[in-house]
């Protein structure tokens, strides 16, 4: 059939953009990063119970930059709001928002002179986690679903994935002939 | 020449050891700590204004998510307060089972407490094993009305609904297990060198220093003072129960973490004896006032269903008045300021939180200390950010 | 009633320029007195024998935006001898409505105060650090206020 027929089992082919976001995903690494209410149960979720560890996520950074996922969980007031934005910006590309609970992804019940309604107004939300606060499987099921995201992130061909089948086509041929695009 | 000057550190809002948003601002003399400033407010939601646009019935969620490792305590300090306002006092069964709720929710809180503090400390295991334990009280709180963290359990004039099947015997299963949990904690941490190093002498509040900074709960009773608002002003029915209050002697970490881990045993205590006092009958007052008629009710009876609809609607009328009900949360006094014109809607409520009060004393106790043991007494004054900002 | 009475009654003999009135609901009592002598009042109440309110419970403030005078300042005691609650009341005008600390007094009123001229714009005359504790500082009015609007400004 294919190369892998002369290969046997020894060798797995796959694409570049695959093998990297494999490994993304499978070592994502959140922020140790709670405000309020919903810290608890994302403490919970790395505990004994729910262990978080069976997702490769047991390393819980308190560095912003060994970080790359950042579990918005709780309240974020105003007098917050900056220094959530900065711990967003210290993480290193690439990186992830999961807004956990109401709070985070609309403001909740507060919607007071104090709290900020839904920090999706100042960081790019990839994945937002309802209830208040969402129980434990909540959380690792919106943490599945981040890495679904990261599974098909095209990180590397995203350039061109809006043009024909032809155009990429003369687009590998121009790299091939002038060594760049 | 060699110039000498005070170096100062910015700790918090975003730190693993600050339990939450909590900022410090250190001076320090090399590793000692001349000044500890606590800057707070990062978690101040305005739970005090909102709660004057809303009907009393509306307030209760707010108040779980005060102090969210103790929800089931506030809502009973505000329901407290509610009641008094309108002069009711709620069926023995009803006392009964908030009482097993509210003990609940102090071993739930505690065991975080122990979880979290000794983590900061250095001890990674104990977190597991209290956690362990703590996730058995939120299947029970789950039983009782769904939710794990916060149940809303009880309402103005009693409970939501009454115990669901099982969970006497669940109950029961865990406290009778319980102090043989407390066993392995204590195996751990009391005796362990480390422990010991890191907590005694650490953080010391004498008796004069704990009343003039107002401390409560946990806090005075380490100090020496023995103070427990359930024996001093008893609220419920907690005169028809047998236990004691651990206080401890020097003041310092170790002392109240001594005063916790009894607080757990007597907690179970508690709740043996209230579990086998059960008493049958009611769980909500008789008053179309106060208490939503039954559902069957609701769709059968057209005078209920008008009653129903009105205390939705409208919410409970409470008369002109103002009540200061405090109430012994698993962080200390919790005090329900309300002020009523005579609506639907309290005037004025002043939540007066232990871990606000408690915590101003982190600046006295951490003078002259070093940095790492700074960790420990803000593990020791077992703050929620939440609990001081509102 | 004979006992809480006697609290009002020796307050009214000792302080009679101040005492305004003596109030009681639900077991609970409350006395209301001038700003005046506060720092005084409340020394006498933590001192004297018989009394012993060693424990600041709590202090507050309560806007009657429509009433004249407009804020009360609200003290709860606590006396641990006594196992007794009391409360103080004290009235202040709209325009530039000030009060002694009572910091010398109780340490634990320090961020109590802070918070009551964060929220209500109450000053507080000798406290020692007063600004603002829960809102960022650069933030204009207060909050608990009620003509401030509940989703701010």
């Amino acid at each position: 059939m294919g190369i892998e027929e002369h290969l046997g089992n020894n060798i797995i082919t796959t694409t570049l953009e695959k093998l990297v976001n494999w490994s993304r995903k499978s070592s994502l690494w959140p922020a140790t990063f709670g405000l309020a209410c919903c810290a608890i149960e994302m403490i919970c979720t790395a505990a004994n119970r729910f262990d978080i560890a069976r997702f490769g996520m047991e390393a819980f950074r308190a560095s912003p930059r060994q970080a790359d996922l950042m579990i918005v969980a709780g309240t974020v007031t105003k007098k917050m709001l900056p220094a959530v934005i900065r711990i967003y910006e210290q993480m290193s590309e690439p990186k992830w928002v999961l807004a956990m609970g109401s709070c985070a992804s609309s403001g909740g019940i507060f919607r007071s002179y104090a709290v900020v309604q839904g920090i999706d107004q100042y960081l790019p939300v990839d994945v937002y986690v309802p209830g208040c606060p969402p129980r434990p499987e909540a959380l690792l099921y919106g943490i599945l679903k981040i890495h679904e995201k990261i599974k098909k992130d095209p990180f590397l061909t995203k350039k061109y994935a809006h043009l024909q089948l032809e155009e990429q086509e003369k687009i590998v041929e121009k790299v091939i002939k002038d060594g760049r695009d | 020449m060699v110039r000498q000057e005070t170096m100062y550190l910015n700790l918090g809002p975003q730190h693993p050891s600050t339990h939450g948003v909590l900022r410090v601002l250190l001076e320090l003399d090399g590793e000692v700590i001349v000044r500890a400033t606590p800057d707070i407010g990062y978690l101040h939601r305005g739970i005090e204004k909102l709660m004057e646009q809303k009907t009393y019935h509306q307030c209760l969620p707010l108040t779980d998510r005060i102090d969210y490792l103790a929800g089931s305590a506030n809502n009973l300090g505000f329901v407290l307060a509610v009641e008094k306002l309108l002069g009711i006092e709620v069926p023995k069964r009803a006392q009964y089972i908030r009482v097993i709720v509210a003990e609940f929710t102090r071993i739930s809180s505690h065991l975080f407490w122990l979880g979290t503090h000794a983590h900061d400390i250095g001890a990674m295991t104990p977190l597991f094993y209290a956690f362990r334990e703590r996730e058995q009280i939120m299947d029970l709180f789950e039983m009782i009305n769904g939710s794990r963290l916060f149940p809303n359990y009880l309402r103005i004039g009693g409970l939501a609904q009454d115990l669901p099947e099982g969970f006497l015997y669940k109950a029961r299963e865990f406290v009778d297990s319980f102090p043989e949990q407390i066993k392995d904690y204590e195996a751990l941490l009391t005796k362990n060198r480390i422990w010991i190093e890191r907590t005694k002498g650490v953080g010391v509040l004498t008796p004069e220093e704990a009343l003039d900074y107002g401390v409560s709960g946990p806090m005075i009773r380490g100090s020496g003072i023995e103070w427990d608002i359930r024996r001093a002003d008893p609220y419920l029915c907690y005169e028809d129960f047998d236990f004691e209050i651990p206080t401890g002697q020097n003041g310092d970490t170790y002392d109240r973490y001594l005063v916790r881990m009894e607080e757990m045993r007597q907690s179970a205590i508690i709740i043996k004896q209230a579990i086998e006092g059960l008493p049958d009958g009611d769980i909500n007052v008789e008053d179309p006032a106060v208490t939503l008629p039954p559902k069957e009710k609701v769709y059968t009876n057209i005078e209920a269903l008008i009653n129903h609809f009105l205390l939705i609607q409208k919410g409970i009328v409470v008369p002109e008045g103002e009540v200061y009900v405090h109430t012994e949360a698993p962080k200390g006094e919790l005090g329900f300021y309300i002020v009523s014109d005579g609506t639907t809607k309290p005037y004025r409520v002043k939540i007066r939180t232990p871990s606000f009060v408690n915590l101003q004393s982190l600046s006295k106790m951490a003078e002259g200390r070093l940095l790492s043991d700074l960790i420990a007494i803000i593990g020791t004054i077992d703050i929620v950010l939440a609990d001081v900002d509102r | 009633m004979a006992e809480t009475n006697s609290v009002a009654s020796r307050i009214k003999q000792i302080f009679p320029d101040v005492f305004l009135e003596y109030q009681s609901f639900r077991d609970q009592e409350t006395i209301i007195v001038k700003r005046d002598r506060i720092k005084e009042l409340m020394t006498f109440l933590r001192d004297e024998p018989g009394l012993e309110f060693r424990y600041l419970a709590d202090l507050t403030a309560v806007d009657y935006l429509q009433k004249r005078p407009r804020f009360m300042i609200v003290y709860h005691l606590y006396s641990h001898k006594e196992k007794r609650i009391l409360r103080i009341k004290v009235p202040l005008e709209e325009e530039d409505p000030y009060i002694d600390s009572v910091t010398s007094i109780w340490s634990t009123a320090n961020w109590h105060e802070r918070e009551c001229f964060d929220l209500f714009g109450i000053r507080f005359v000798g406290h020692p650090d007063l600004r603002r504790i829960l809102l960022p500082s650069d933030l204009e009015g207060h909050p608990l206020r009620k003509d401030y609007p509940v989703e701010g400004r």
